[in-house]
C-alpha cells in the first residue's frame, strides 16, 4: 500500500527534495500559467492582440517623443526598431517582476487551503510573461524585415542565453519581492515607482553609449547587458561583448540564488501570516 | 498492513501572538520605528536573537499523539480555537509544525474548502481542470473522470459558460463534484459542508459515505455537525485547547464533548472589512438583559446579534439553526412572521431574538447564525455558538426528579373533561 510516504517535520530547509517536488508538480505549473493567460486574454476585448498592441503603442509613442521630437541617438539604427528591442525585453522583465511580487498575496485563498510548492506561483507568472514576450516578438520580426535587418548566426544563438538571464533576474528579484510583500503589504505601492525609475536606468529608450565614461555603472543592472547585447546581435551595430553577457549572467544568477533562498526560508510561514 | 496509515507523534504548533493578531505590517512603519528609535529597535532585535524576547507565545496544538489504521473514518471535534483546523493544516502541509512528526503512508488529498482556486472568468470545463490540478490530480486522471464529474454536478449544459454566471448552487455542486472524484488513500476534510443548503449537505454526506464504504479510504473529518460525525465516523478525536482530550468511540466522545463545553455568554468576532456585512458580536442575555451563558428554563431569554452592514444589501435575513446532539432542532429566521425579506442600508445593526421560557428542555444547545440572502449567498455566518438551559423552578422536574425526557419543554394545555 505504501507507495507514497509523506513525512512532515518542523523546519524544512531547501534541499534536493524541493527540486524533485517541483518536478512532480510541473502540471500544476502549467495550469497556473494557462489560467493566468486565459483569464487575461478573456478580460480584454481584443484578447491575445493585447500582447501585441501594448508594446506596439508604447513603441509608437516613444518613437514620436524620444525619437522624432527629442532626437535621441540610437546607434544609427532606425529608432522604432531600436526601441522595440529594448521594450520587448524590458516589458518581459518589468512585467514579470511586478506580477511575481503580487502573486502570493493574489492567490492567498489557494495558499491557505491547499498545499503545493509555493515556488510554482511566482514561476508561473514569469512563464506567463514569457508567452507575452513570444507573441510580441512577432512585431519585432515584422519591423526587422521592414527595415531590412537580418540577425547573424551568432546573434541568433545568443538570444536564448539573453532570455535565460532575463528569466533568472526577474524570477530572483520577483521571488524576493513576493516574499517581502507577504509580510509588508505596502511594498506593492512602492514597486511601480521603483520599476518606472529602473526603466530610465536601463538603456531602453537610449543606447548605453549615451552615458559616456560612466556607462560601466549601467552594467550593474543585468538588463543593461541583455538589451545591449540583443541590439548588437540583431543589428550588427557592435561586436557582441561576451564579458558583459557573462557579468549579466552572474548578476542574475546571484539574484536568483538569493531570491530562492530567501523565499524558502520564509515560505513555511506564508499560510500563517498571509 | 500492520503499520498504521497515519502516525502523529508529539505534534505541536506555536504561534506568536503578534503574528496572530497583527497579520501583516507595513514596511513604512518598521522603517519609521528604526529611524526614530534605533536603539530600542536594536535591543529588541538582540533580545529576540538570544531568545529572551518577551513576545507572547500561543500553542495552538501541543503534544498530540495518535495513529489511524487504513480504512478508518475519524471525526475531529472541539470548540472554536481548540486546534482542529491547525491540526488539519499541518497534516496537509499548508503550515509546518513547530515540533513533532507526522508520517502518512499513501496519497494524501485535502478538502479544506470546496472550489479552491475556482476562477470566475473561466468556464466550467476549464475550472474542472484547474481545480483538479490544484487538488493534486493529474491531467490524465481528470480527463478520465471528466464525464462523471460533470454528471454528478449536473451542469452539462453550462460546461462552456464562465462560472461567474452560475447560480451559487451550481457553483458549489461543481466544486464539490471535482473534490468528490479525487482518489487519494487519505482524505482530509474540513468544515466544507458548512456551505450550501440542507439538501446539498445531505447529498454531499451521501457521496462521502458511499466513497468510504466502497473503497476503504481513510478519512479525517472536521465538523461542527455532530449528526454528520455520528453518521460517518466510528471513532472521534475530541480536541480541547490544543490537546487531545479524548479519542474513542464516536458516541462516547460526543457525549463527553457536549458535557465538557462551557456555555459562554458573549462571543466577539474579528473585524474583516472585506466582507460586505459582518456579524461582530453574539450574546446570550437573560430575562433582565444581563449577559449569561446559562439560562433558567422557567424564564425567557435573548440572543443578541450585533452586526455591521458595509454595503447596501437587498433581500436578506438573519437565519438561526438550533442544534441538539447533532440534530437540527429548530430553524428560525427574521422573516418567519411575515415572509418578507428586508433591505439593509449600511450601518450598525443589533437584533434581539426572544426565546420563550419552556421552549428548550434542560441541557446544552448549539446554534448557528447566518446573515444571508436565501439560496443566493451566505453574507456572513458564525457557527457553533452555545448556551445551557438550567433546571430552575421547573415544575416538570419536581414531578420527574430531573429525568425529563425530550429536547423540547413546551408546556401544553390539557383540557380535561369528565
Amino acid at each position: 500500500m505504501a507507495e507514497a510516504i509523506t513525512i512532515i517535520k518542523p523546519k524544512k530547509k531547501f534541499s534536493l527534495q524541493d527540486i524533485r517536488e517541483l518536478w512532480q508538480y510541473k502540471e500544476l505549473l502549467y495550469f497556473f500559467t494557462w489560467r493566468d493567460l486565459k483569464v487575461r486574454y478573456k478580460q480584454t476585448v481584443i484578447g491575445v492582440g493585447w500582447a501585441i498592441f501594448q508594446p506596439f503603442i508604447t513603441m509608437v509613442v516613444f518613437t514620436v517623443f524620444f525619437g522624432t521630437l527629442a532626437k535621441m541617438p540610437s546607434d544609427n539604427v532606425p529608432y522604432p526598431v531600436f526601441v522595440y528591442v529594448g521594450l520587448l525585453f524590458w516589458q518581459f522583465f518589468s512585467g514579470a517582476l511586478s506580477d511575481t511580487s503580487a502573486t502570493l498575496v493574489g492567490n492567498q485563498a489557494i495558499i491557505t487551503k491547499v498545499y503545493f510548492p509555493r515556488l510554482l506561483l511566482p514561476l508561473s507568472s514569469v512563464f506567463t510573461k514569457f508567452v507575452d514576450f513570444a507573441i510580441s516578438s512577432v512585431i519585432l520580426a515584422v519591423l526587422m524585415v521592414y527595415y531590412g535587418y537580418a540577425p547573424n548566426i551568432w546573434g541568433f544563438l545568443i538570444l536564448p542565453i539573453l532570455l535565460v538571464i532575463t528569466f533568472m533576474a526577474s524570477s530572483g528579484i520577483g521571488l524576493f519581492l513576493a516574499a517581502v510583500n507577504v509580510k509588508y503589504r505596502d511594498v506593492r505601492y512602492v514597486l511601480p515607482f521603483f520599476i518606472q525609475m529602473l526603466l530610465f536606468l536601463t538603456p531602453v529608450i537610449y543606447p548605453s553609449s549615451i552615458a559616456g565614461k560612466y556607462s560601466w555603472l549601467l552594467a550593474f543592472n543585468p538588463m543593461t547587458g541583455v538589451i545591449q547585447t540583443a541590439r548588437a546581435a540583431l543589428f550588427n551595430t557592435a561586436p557582441i561583448n561576451l564579458t558583459l553577457v557573462g557579468l549579466s549572467f552572474l548578476a542574475s544568477l546571484v539574484a536568483l540564488v538569493i531570491g530562492v533562498m530567501y523565499f524558502k526560508t520564509v515560505e513555511r510561514y506564508f499560510a500563517d501570516i498571509i | 498492513m500492520s503499520q498504521p496509515i497515519i502516525e502523529v507523534k508529539n505534534l505541536g504548533k506555536k504561534y506568536n501572538i503578534t503574528h496572530q493578531q497583527g497579520g501583516y505590517i507595513a514596511l513604512r512603519d518598521v522603517l519609521a520605528y528604526i529611524l526614530k528609535k534605533p536603539f530600542s529597535f536594536l535591543k529588541t532585535k538582540a533580545k529576540s536573537m538570544v531568545g529572551a524576547s518577551t513576545k507572547e507565545e500561543f500553542w495552538a496544538l501541543r503534544g498530540v499523539d495518535f495513529s489511524i489504521d487504513q480504512g478508518e473514518v475519524i471525526g475531529i471535534i472541539g470548540a472554536n480555537g481548540a486546534g482542529k483546523s491547525t491540526l488539519l493544516k499541518i497534516l496537509t502541509g499548508i503550515t509546518p509544525p513547530t515540533e513533532g512528526e507526522v508520517v502518512m503512508r499513501g496519497r494524501v488529498a485535502s478538502l479544506l474548502e470546496v472550489g479552491t482556486g475556482f476562477h470566475p472568468e473561466l468556464t466550467g470545463r476549464e475550472n474542472i481542470f484547474l481545480n483538479g490540478a490544484i487538488l493534486g490530480m493529474t491531467r490524465k486522471e481528470i480527463a478520465k473522470k471528466f464525464d462523471d464529474i460533470v454528471e454528478f454536478a449536473g451542469v452539462t449544459q453550462f460546461l462552456d459558460t464562465p462560472v461567474k454566471y452560475y447560480s451559487s448552487g451550481m457553483y458549489v455542486r461543481l466544486a464539490f463534484s471535482v473534490a468528490a472524484h479525487m482518489e487519494p488513500d487519505i482524505l482530509l476534510v474540513d468544515e466544507v459542508l458548512a456551505v450550501g443548503d440542507a439538501e446539498f449537505q445531505k447529498k454531499c454526506l451521501g457521496k462521502m459515505e458511499e466513497v468510504t464504504k466502497k473503497s476503504g479510504r481513510t478519512i479525517l473529518f472536521i465538523s461542527h455537525n455532530m449528526g454528520a460525525i455520528q453518521n460517518l465516523c466510528k471513532k472521534t478525536i475530541f480536541l480541547k485547547k490544543g490537546r487531545i482530550e479524548m479519542f474513542g468511540k464516536t458516541d462516547d466522545v460526543i457525549r463527553a464533548y457536549l458535557e465538557h463545553s462551557e456555555a459562554v455568554s458573549s462571543t466577539e468576532f474579528q473585524e474583516d472589512t472585506e466582507k460586505s456585512a459582518q456579524i461582530r458580536k453574539i450574546q446570550i442575555l437573560d430575562a433582565n438583559k444581563n449577559p449569561t451563558g446559562k439560562v433558567p428554563i422557567s424564564q425567557k431569554f435573548f440572543i443578541k446579534i450585533d452586526y455591521v452592514v458595509r454595503q447596501p444589501i437587498k433581500q436578506a435575513l438573519l437565519y438561526l439553526w438550533f442544534y441538539s446532539r447533532g440534530e437540527i432542532l429548530l430553524s428560525s429566521s427574521s422573516a418567519d412572521k411575515d415572509g418578507v425579506l428586508r433591505d439593509y442600508e449600511p450601518g450598525q445593526y443589533s437584533t434581539l431574538v426572544e426565546i420563550p421560557a419552556f421552549l428548550f428542555n434542560v441541557g446544552y444547545y448549539y446554534f448557528d447564525v447566518r446573515f444571508q440572502k436565501p439560496f443566493i449567498e451566505d453574507i456572513d455566518y458564525q457557527l457553533n455558538l452555545s448556551f445551557e438551559v438550567s433546571d430552575v423552578r421547573n415544575p416538570v422536574s419536581e414531578i420527574f426528579h430531573g429525568n425529563n425526557a425530550g429536547r423540547i419543554a413546551t408546556i401544553l394545555e390539557y383540557h380535561t373533561e369528565k
